[in-house]
């Protein structure tokens, strides 16, 4: 009978705490918007003994794969050519309206735009950043892509930092977006299309008579044997999406024929330089795939990068 | 009954907390980590966490053979000490932090692609006090062409 007053008591302490959470929470995205705070310091809360226990048990689990950005450089060290053809056309950008495929050609036009910007082709760089940037509103990630960014982009085209800057940027606003909102699914989608895109460009660079056991491109194709594991822990993370579901048969076709290959590496020995201070970790690996398996994998990776452009 | 009232306050800051902490962390990552990383360019990628102290925390990524690499493990100034080692598959350490006080970088490079593991933890605060201090930890990764180019 006197649970009325008692109702009210915590309906009261209910409204205090909802309050002061989403005042922390709406300061928080001004601060997002503002960029102004140089430094983040979280209350410290007092828990009891079971709730000690309960934090200290948990542990984060992060997979990355590599961004649109270190995909080019990979490309590019590895000799890789400019070669403007094998980029998704600007052009497309119309024929994306769904999540699914405005979240896997922002990958592949991230990674384009990399790829462009690492050559310096300056008129490539602007227009691919043009072609992300729709990909990017589409989606809703506002603030992801600064509506000045393309004329920032264009005040600094001759100076590759600066542009590689404002890329990386973009990449990490764009993900951060998506780990904010709880749009895990996308951003996963995001870096698919983009690991994609860079195994499409890279198959693609190397010749019909290439010796593929001396070759840095093939061998850093076949790398991506060992990225496919964190391939599919990411999408497994989001595997009730149905997007995500039809991404894992695809990735999945790609395993198939990346199980044919044979990598084996020796222990991994680290040497640091006193002087530079950089570890060297040395070690070799021993790579075995037929020239079939290769021409499989190429042709899957055309089969499913067209199906995600067109 | 005040018990109750502070267990439903506690647990509603819980609820929103995270939240606040992910855009407080990609600010944080933003604003004070990634100038860490020069003279290497940010990868662009995101990986960032709000984490309690004694809490630990791992990331599995593929590094490939001729790519300069930077690893800067950011945490914010509330947080005790953050230990961090890199591992290889079979969790062979292959470098460690404890030994080089605690340093929150570490550059290196690779004659073959592995995948490693960066395996992190927040140093548990002195002393027997309850209470618990979080704050922002991000894994940010540089890397750089190389010079001969």
């Amino acid at each position: 009978m006197n649970s009325t007053p008692v109702l009210r008591k915590a309906i009261k302490y209910f409204a205090i705490s909802l309050s002061i959470a989403v005042i922390s929470s709406c300061s928080s995205d001004k601060s997002k918007t503002s960029d102004s705070d140089d430094t983040v310091t979280l209350d410290s809360l007092e828990i009891n003994e079971q709730l000690i226990q309960d934090v200290k048990t948990v542990k984060e689990i992060f997979y990355s794969l590599p961004s649109p950005l270190e995909t080019a450089m990979i490309l590019k060290q590895a000799g890789a050519k400019y070669n403007e053809e094998l980029l998704n056309p600007v052009d497309n950008v119309s024929r994306y309206v769904t999540n699914k495929s405005m979240a896997l050609n922002l990958g592949i036009y991230t990674t384009d735009l990399s790829y462009a910007s690492l050559f310096d082709q300056t008129q490539a760089t602007i227009n691919y950043m043009n072609a992300s940037k729709k990909m990017a509103e589409g989606l809703g990630i506002l603030n992801a892509i600064d509506e000045d960014i393309v004329e920032r982009l264009e005040a600094n085209i001759n100076n590759r930092d600066v542009i590689m800057d404002i890329i990386s940027e973009t990449i990490m606003n764009s993900s951060s977006f998506f780990e904010e909102n709880d749009r895990q699914a996308l951003s996963t989608i995001v870096l698919v299309g983009g690991w994609v895109e860079g195994l499409y460009i890279a198959t693609n660079l190397v010749g019909s008579d290439a010796d593929l056991e001396n070759n840095e491109l093939v061998n850093r194709i076949i790398d991506q044997k060992l990225t496919l594991t964190t391939v599919f822990n990411l999408l497994n993370q989001n595997q009730d999406n149905e997007d995500v579901k039809n991404i894992i048969t695809n990735v999945n076709e790609l395993k198939a024929i990346f199980d044919k290959i044979e990598i084996s590496t020796s222990k991994i020995e680290p040497v640091t330089d006193e002087e530079t201070k950089v570890t060297t970790l040395k070690s070799k690996t021993k790579i075995s795939m037929s020239p079939k398996t290769y021409s499989e994998l190429k042709d899957k990776i055309k089969v499913i990068r067209n199906n995600y452009t067109l | 009954m005040k018990k109750i009232f502070q267990v439903i306050i506690i647990l509603t800051l819980i609820a929103f907390l995270p939240f606040a902490g992910k855009s407080q962390c990609k600010s944080f990552a933003k604003k004070v980590c990634k100038l860490e990383l020069s003279p290497y360019i940010h990868d662009g990628n995101f990986n960032a966490a709000i984490l309690t102290e004694g809490e630990d925390a791992e990331l599995y990524k593929t590094f490939y053979a001729g790519q300069n690499y930077r690893i800067y493990i950011c945490g914010s100034d509330a947080l005790p000490e953050i230990e961090f080692q890199v591992l290889d598959v079979n969790r062979n350490v292959l470098y460690d932090n404890r030994k080089s006080n605690y340093s929150n970088l570490w550059d290196f490079k690779l004659e073959a692609s592995q995948q490693l593991i960066i395996s992190l933890r927040v140093k548990s605060g002195e002393g027997e006090s309850e209470e618990l201090i979080s704050g922002c930890v991000a894994i940010l990764f540089g890397i750089k062409e190389n010079a001969s180019e």
